[in-house]
């Protein structure tokens, strides 16, 4: 339903604010434009409105090019939210929600009407209306804020960091309140904010901007799993990545791929020796073709080497074991839960791939953490 | 005491047609004043680069002696009201043009982009964001013009346009310190009355912007 084609901006000084944008967004979408300070996030929103005009390039509403129609009636027809509210205070709460409908020309009982309809949406009580803004908290303003950018019910909403200035405590739960009511109205939402948390939480898509162009768009499910490039994974922050990697990635990208092994048909004392070769107490068992058979440990050896003497005759078969595409998540769980020490990784045919240790948990973590300064 | 009800009986009806003609020319050129400075004030807003430029030039005007502006009408328009109203409007310009200048200049930008955003036209920014929220400053540029002009407007005796400064100049002519006394406390009382009436003026058109309820409360 908007759509950017080749956008650019240039100001004076021919500083590029935006270059060559290209965004297709769809109905009822809930778009965040998130980026540093100067990255153009604001400006290519702005454009939409025209409230900047673009320098080159297109912006289709509906496939109508904005720049052809009358300005004033198309802004109208654009809900808008600005970060410092904006809320005039010699209007009531009730002249402030009702402003564009008043510019659209709605007769005074009907104006009243939506006021009262609107204002039950945030759940504020209906006296607040005769108020004035100044008597309201910072919270119940960018409400109404919100509010009066839905008055005239318009399909597309533009929003400027519109809960930037609230405190912590208060902006989570309007987040919340205004993500249930977008999903309820099905508004389209173009949405400018700095804040990655505040992007994850509210947007479908997730639009990331520097210099003026954009490095990724892609749900943030997939921003945080596959970030484009560095930019994006230091914009994401650490905290974050360590948060989403035992989520996303499978075992088979952390596993040892080299693990202790030993062959059924090999001595007991071949098996003792390489225990002490790699210093492990324990070694996996595999047969024909790197299946895997089971595992023996120093005690079973301790135990049976008057009886036996082939590995194959006391291997314990009884193993739990994982698939390469496991996710790390679940496989971390798993081994906490069972108390063991380790983990084997194997195919669809049972083939030994690898093996996820507690260790290795610890290198995931370390690296997650540390990983980035250690490349400096 | 006797002097005083001496005076009246002497020159009561005299003082009365004095002090409506003092006023008839502050006003007036108030009036015209308000009239022209007020628009041209929201105007240079919207040209920023032409308004220090203008701004400069008016108070420029301000600085020349006032009798020097009285005389120079002179010939341009001859004695009488006229000349007296004309140099007292150009005296009235500053105050209101600077004051309504900065007071809408002043008005909160996010205001403004809030208002353009949602598709108000210019003229509706300035009729119901920009000027009711300047109207006190606009306000308190008015009130100082309105007592300054009825304190110069003595000097239009001068040319011959009547009003308070005839007793005053009468006074000084023949010597008669009661007849300033007449010219000076009538006048002193018509500026302290017009303050006092713009005030309460003031208060009616500056909107509200808390509920009777939180008022009272």
């Amino acid at each position: 339903m908007l759509t950017f084609e080749n956008v650019t901006k240039i100001y004076s000084g021919n500083k590029k604010a935006v270059n060559n944008l290209n965004l297709e967004i769809e109905k009822g979408e809930f778009i965040c434009f998130i980026g540093p300070s100067g990255c153009g996030k604001t400006t290519s929103m702005k454009m939409v409105n025209r409230l900047i005009e673009p320098t080159e390039g297109r912006i289709l509403i509906d496939g109508k090019d904005i720049m052809k129609q009358n300005r004033v009636q198309m802004r109208r027809e654009i809900g808008y939210v600005i970060q410092q509210i904006g809320l005039f205070p010699h209007m009531t709460i009730s002249e402030n929600i009702t402003l564009v409908p008043k510019l659209l020309q709605w007769s005074k009982d009907n104006r009243r009407e939506r006021a009262k309809e609107l204002i039950k949406l945030v759940n504020l009580p209906e006296e607040y209306l005769d108020r004035y803004p100044q008597e309201l908290s910072g919270g119940q303003q960018q409400r109404i804020g919100v509010l009066r950018a839905l008055a005239s019910n318009p399909p597309l909403i533009l929003m400027d960091e519109p809960f930037g200035a609230l405190d912590p405590i208060t902006r989570d739960g309007l987040q919340e309140e205004f993500k249930n009511l977008q999903r309820k109205l099905g508004k389209t939402i173009v949405f400018v904010t700095h804040d990655m948390d505040e992007a994850i939480k509210l947007a479908d898509r997730i639009v990331i901007m520097r210099d003026g162009e954009i490095v990724q768009v892609d749900t943030p499910d997939e921003i945080l799993r596959n970030p484009a490039n560095e930019f994006v994974e230091s914009f994401i922050g650490k905290e974050r990545l360590i948060q989403t990697r035992p989520d996303v990635k499978t075992v088979g990208q952390i596993m040892n791929k080299i693990p202790a092994t030993v062959h059924k048909e090999e001595t007991l004392s071949t098996a003792i020796q390489r225990m002490k070769e790699k210093r492990v107490d324990s070694l996996l068992v595999i047969g024909e073709d790197q299946t895997l058979e089971g595992y023996i440990d120093v005690e079973d050896i301790e135990e049976n080497r008057k009886k036996s003497t082939l590995v194959g005759e006391i291997v314990e078969t009884e193993l739990y074991r994982v698939k390469e595409d496991s996710l790390i998540r679940d496989t971390i769980q798993k081994m906490l839960r069972r108390h063991t020490k380790y983990v084997p990784v194997v195919d669809d045919d049972n083939r030994l791939k690898g093996i996820v240790t507690r260790a290795t948990l610890a290198d995931l973590v370390y690296e997650s953490i540390w990983g980035d300064e250690d490349d400096n | 005491m006797d002097a005083l009800i001496q005076f009246f009986q002497e020159q009561g009806s005299t003082l009365a047609l004095k002090t409506w003609e003092h006023l008839y020319i502050s006003l007036i050129a108030v009036l015209l004043g308000i009239l022209v400075a007020v628009p041209v004030g929201i105007l240079l807003t919207r040209f920023e680069r032409a308004a220090d430029t203008v701004i400069r030039i008016i108070s420029i005007i301000q600085t020349f002696p006032s009798l020097a502006i009285l005389a120079f009408f002179i010939p341009i328009l001859g004695v009488g009201k006229v000349p007296a109203i004309v140099a007292l409007f150009f005296y009235s310009m500053l105050p209101i043009l600077r004051n309504t200048y900065i007071g809408i200049k002043n008005t909160d930008k996010n205001l403004l982009e809030a208002g353009r955003g949602m598709g108000m036209t210019n003229a509706q920014l300035i009729f119901s964001v920009e000027l009711p929220l300047a109207i006190p400053v606009i306000m308190a540029g008015i009130r100082v013009s309105t007592v300054y002009l009825i304190g110069w407007a003595t000097l239009a005796s001068f040319v011959g346009a009547g009003g308070l400064g005839d007793f005053i100049f009468d006074g000084l002519n023949l010597y008669q310190p009661e007849l300033i006394l007449a010219g000076a406390i009538p006048s002193t009382i018509l500026a302290l009355l017009a303050d006092f009436i713009l005030g309460r003026i003031e208060t009616k058109l500056t909107p509200t912007t808390r509920s009777a309820q939180q008022e009272t409360a």
